[in-house]
């Protein structure tokens, strides 16, 4: 064996190099990040530009010029207008989201029931929590408290009976409104809105046709147009002498317009799982029912979710359209409060809106942000 | 032989019984379903039918000839108080299908510009347009729509003190005047001529397309598209001598007179579905650039191409047919959530309608135009997508 001359290997570490500039202090992440191209240091100087033109306005507006205390009109009004405001002053009105606060969140509910409004909040906080949490066990009994013995509870509360005094519903306003309205939307339309996406995939042709009808006729039209059916035809389909609450008559609108939607989404979810788990849990002589139950929509739910909550969030929006046939859910009864007298004045609405949107947007975004956190948690790495 | 053994071995088995037979089981469910939807349109049907004849309505669509007494603001076809129910309503339609084309360009266009700045390599702009998407998915289109309508256009100056635009506009709460164009004679030939300019680039570019095909010469069509569509109805516009005069707006002491004026409700309605739907348009933007796999772009740059034309050539193609059938879905948004004009009091289908439904108790048969119409753009739109979609999608061997 020739003895091999190693002299050309090295016997001792190099120390080692430093990280390139580019990944090593501030300058270097903003000559990646911000400049690094010509083009890319116009769009930085054009998105600085534009920031800078809006930003201190807007903070200006929201929070320096606000005016945060207060109980009449007043403290958002200028001199000429009768109020206290120097001459071209121009903010937020947050003294009027203040004063008006509880009236958002309940409407015209009587003051002296409020604590039933109260306490339906803490019970739905309390099971709905635990329903979210992966972790907690026994979400069987979660989900039949919360979705059969809840809304029971909550609807006597709510309405009266049983000794407590009865609250017609055209009493009911506010952010209570908009909450009932989508919960009743949500625990109705998905059990639908399966049944529905089943029945179009059904070998049945008279389930098949009549499903298909309901679902296109639905999602061709807006909801507005549905809300006016229901609204104006509903009670014409009754027989004659009876009525329906007009509250019932906008949760059978929303319910019946967001199960056609989440149909759709969960038939995108049973189109994707291969036929063979259906002919494998036909084979082992599941009946129908059982095969959808444990093999097939597990599955197939558990794929659209991201879709399921993306309906869930378009119909809490959506909710903000019974204003149009009269309904004073959270928006509307926000824009009730523009024309009171009490707090008439310029900056009012816009102050409104921007509190509206505000709680919209959290409650819409926290439901994405949950969804985003579930599918992370499910992904139990069958993708590809 | 095993052919046979199973059919000996069928043979054999003693023949189920019907309840368990899911042939029979099959048709006795849609014999039921269609007993109950049966009964329940025809219980629903003699409920209307005695509720209208007690409220002592006649049915039937005779009242769209009656004179309809009511004002419609902004009308693109001649309409006065004079007109008939059914002149208001197809107002209405107008109106809706102007918002729904007007609202789905600029829609596009904005979240065009929105989804290609998100996937931008640029930090600041990437966080600028996510904000944008992350704040409009997640408010109600109606709070938009108020937002602009009594929260921005509301603090327009009134018409006495009404700002002053260039090229004779003005602006104030009241809307957007401006000077009416007042077309001389002849100038029918200039559509023509745009007409005539659009079919001559449709074949100058199939010309020039077999010629790359064929010789691997190319041809600047797009800048010949561009001279003949803007340069033929400019030349006829000259030819006719200029046949165009201005009806420009006068301010008076009250109020301004003559020119055309664009409603704020229309202003409102507008911006607010363009920003909305804007943001859905920009995440599918995005999600189609991103479906297109890496290697596609980087194998172009391989076999040559600038960066231009692979984005052009080989990504935009393949984008595009992940991107068109939800992008067909959101037009589809628009077109529907352009209802909502209602509640500003913009008179699109659903507010003619419904004055109409309020005035003569039609209820039934107004509602009905409603989702025939609808149903008619949604279907129309979806098949003009689906044309377009086929165009796009792969070709494959």
């Amino acid at each position: 064996m020739a003895k091999t001359d190693l002299s050309y290997v090295r016997s001792d570490m190099l120390a080692p190099q430093p990280a390139p500039m580019t990944s090593r202090n501030v300058s270097g992440w903003i000559r990646t990040n911000l400049l690094a191209t010509p083009k890319d240091v116009v769009l930085t100087i054009v998105a600085i530009a534009v920031l800078v033109s809006i930003l201190p306005g807007a903070l200006n507006w929201l929070f320096v010029q606000a005016s945060w205390l207060g109980s009449d009109r007043s403290v958002c009004a200028t001199t000429v207008q009768g109020g206290v405001q120097p001459d071209g002053w121009h903010g937020a009105c947050w003294a009027f989201v203040k004063d008006r606060f509880i009236q958002f969140l309940f409407g015209r509910y009587p003051l002296d029931e409020r604590w039933r409004p109260i306490l339906v909040a803490v019970m739905f906080i309390a099971l709905l929590t635990p329903m979210l949490i992966p972790k907690v066990p026994r979400k069987t009994l979660n989900a039949v408290l919360l979705f059969i013995i809840f809304p029971i509870v909550a609807f006597f509360l709510l309405h009266g009976g049983f000794g407590l005094e009865r609250v017609e519903t055209a009493l009911w306003g506010g952010l209570m409104v908009t909450l009932i309205l989508s919960f009743v939307g949500i625990a109705v339309s998905f059990p639908l809105g399966t049944l529905l996406a089943l029945g179009r995939r059904s070998q049945m042709p008279v389930i098949k046709t009549l499903s298909v009808t309901f679902i296109e006729v639905v999602r061709g039209v807006p909801l507005i147009t549905v809300l006016f059916m229901a609204n104006v035809m509903l009670p014409l389909f009754l027989p004659t002498g009876w009525t329906i609450d007009n509250f019932l008559r906008a949760l059978v609108a929303v319910s019946l317009f967001s199960s056609a939607y989440m149909a759709e989404v969960i038939r995108g979810g049973l189109q994707a799982i291969p036929k063979g788990q259906a002919e494998g849990a036909d084979s082992l002589g599941l009946s129908y029912w059982q095969k959808m139950r444990l093999i097939i929509l597990p599955q197939a739910i558990k794929l659209v979710i991201p879709g399921i909550v993306n309906t869930f969030i378009g119909m809490f929006k959506d909710t903000s359209l019974v204003s149009i046939i009269g309904m004073f859910d959270f928006l509307n009864t926000i824009r009730l409060n523009f024309t009171d007298t009490t707090w008439i004045t310029p900056v009012t609405p816009v102050t409104g809106l921007i509190f509206a949107g505000f709680i919209y947007w959290i409650f819409c975004f926290s439901m994405s942000r949950y969804s985003a956190f579930m599918e992370r948690h499910l992904d139990t790495g069958h993708k590809r | 032989m095993t052919d046979h053994a199973i059919r000996v071995s069928s043979q054999k088995t003693e023949k189920a019984s019907l309840l368990y037979d899911p042939k029979v089981r099959s048709i006795f469910f849609q014999i039921l379903t269609a007993a109950i939807v049966v009964l329940a349109v025809w219980s629903i049907s003699h409920n209307v039918a005695t509720n209208l004849a007690r409220a002592n309505i006649a049915s039937g669509y005779g009242f769209l000839a009656g004179r309809s007494g009511f004002d419609i603001g902004f009308a693109l076809i001649p309409y006065s108080s004079d007109g008939t129910y059914g002149r208001a309503i197809l107002v209405g339609l107008v109106n809706t299908l102007l918002i729904a084309f007007t609202g789905v360009i600029t829609a596009t266009i904005i979240g065009f510009i929105i989804g290609i700045g998100r996937l931008s390599k640029n930090w600041l702009i990437a966080k600028l347009c996510t904000v944008y998407v992350e704040v409009f998915r997640n408010i109600p289109p109606l709070l938009v729509i108020f937002f602009w309508y009594s929260g921005v256009l509301a603090f327009l100056p009134v018409a006495r003190e009404s700002w002053k635009l260039p090229i004779g506009m003005f602006l104030n709460n009241r809307g957007l005047f401006f000077p009416k164009p007042l077309w001389g004679e002849g100038a029918e030939a200039i559509p023509v001529a745009l007409l005539i300019g659009v079919i001559i680039t449709v074949f100058v570019g199939r010309w020039a397309k077999k010629r790359q095909m064929r010789t691997g010469q190319q041809f600047h069509t797009i800048w010949t598209g561009i001279a003949l569509i803007v340069g033929l109805p400019v030349l006829t516009f000259l030819a006719l001598g200029a046949p165009l005069s201005f009806d420009f707006p006068n301010a008076g002491r009250f109020s301004l007179s003559g020119g055309s004026v664009i409603a704020p409700e229309f202003v409102a309605l507008y911006l607010a579905l363009s920003f909305y739907t804007a943001a859905f348009i920009a995440e599918i933007i995005r999600a189609g650039i991103r479906g297109v796999s890496k290697g596609q772009s980087e194998a172009s740059f391989a076999l040559g191409l600038q960066p231009s034309q692979a984005t052009r050539l080989v990504v935009v193609p393949q984008a595009m047919r992940i991107i068109i059938p939800p992008l067909t879905s959101q037009y589809l948004n628009l077109t529907k959530n352009s209802s909502l004009g209602v509640a500003i009091g913009f008179p699109e289908l659903v507010s003619t309608g419904g004055t109409t439904m309020n005035q003569t108790g039609q209820a039934v048969e107004v509602i009905s135009i409603w989702l025939v119409v609808y149903l008619a753009i949604s279907i129309a739109t979806s098949l003009l997508m689906n044309w377009f979609n086929a165009r796009m999608a792969l070709v494959e061997r």
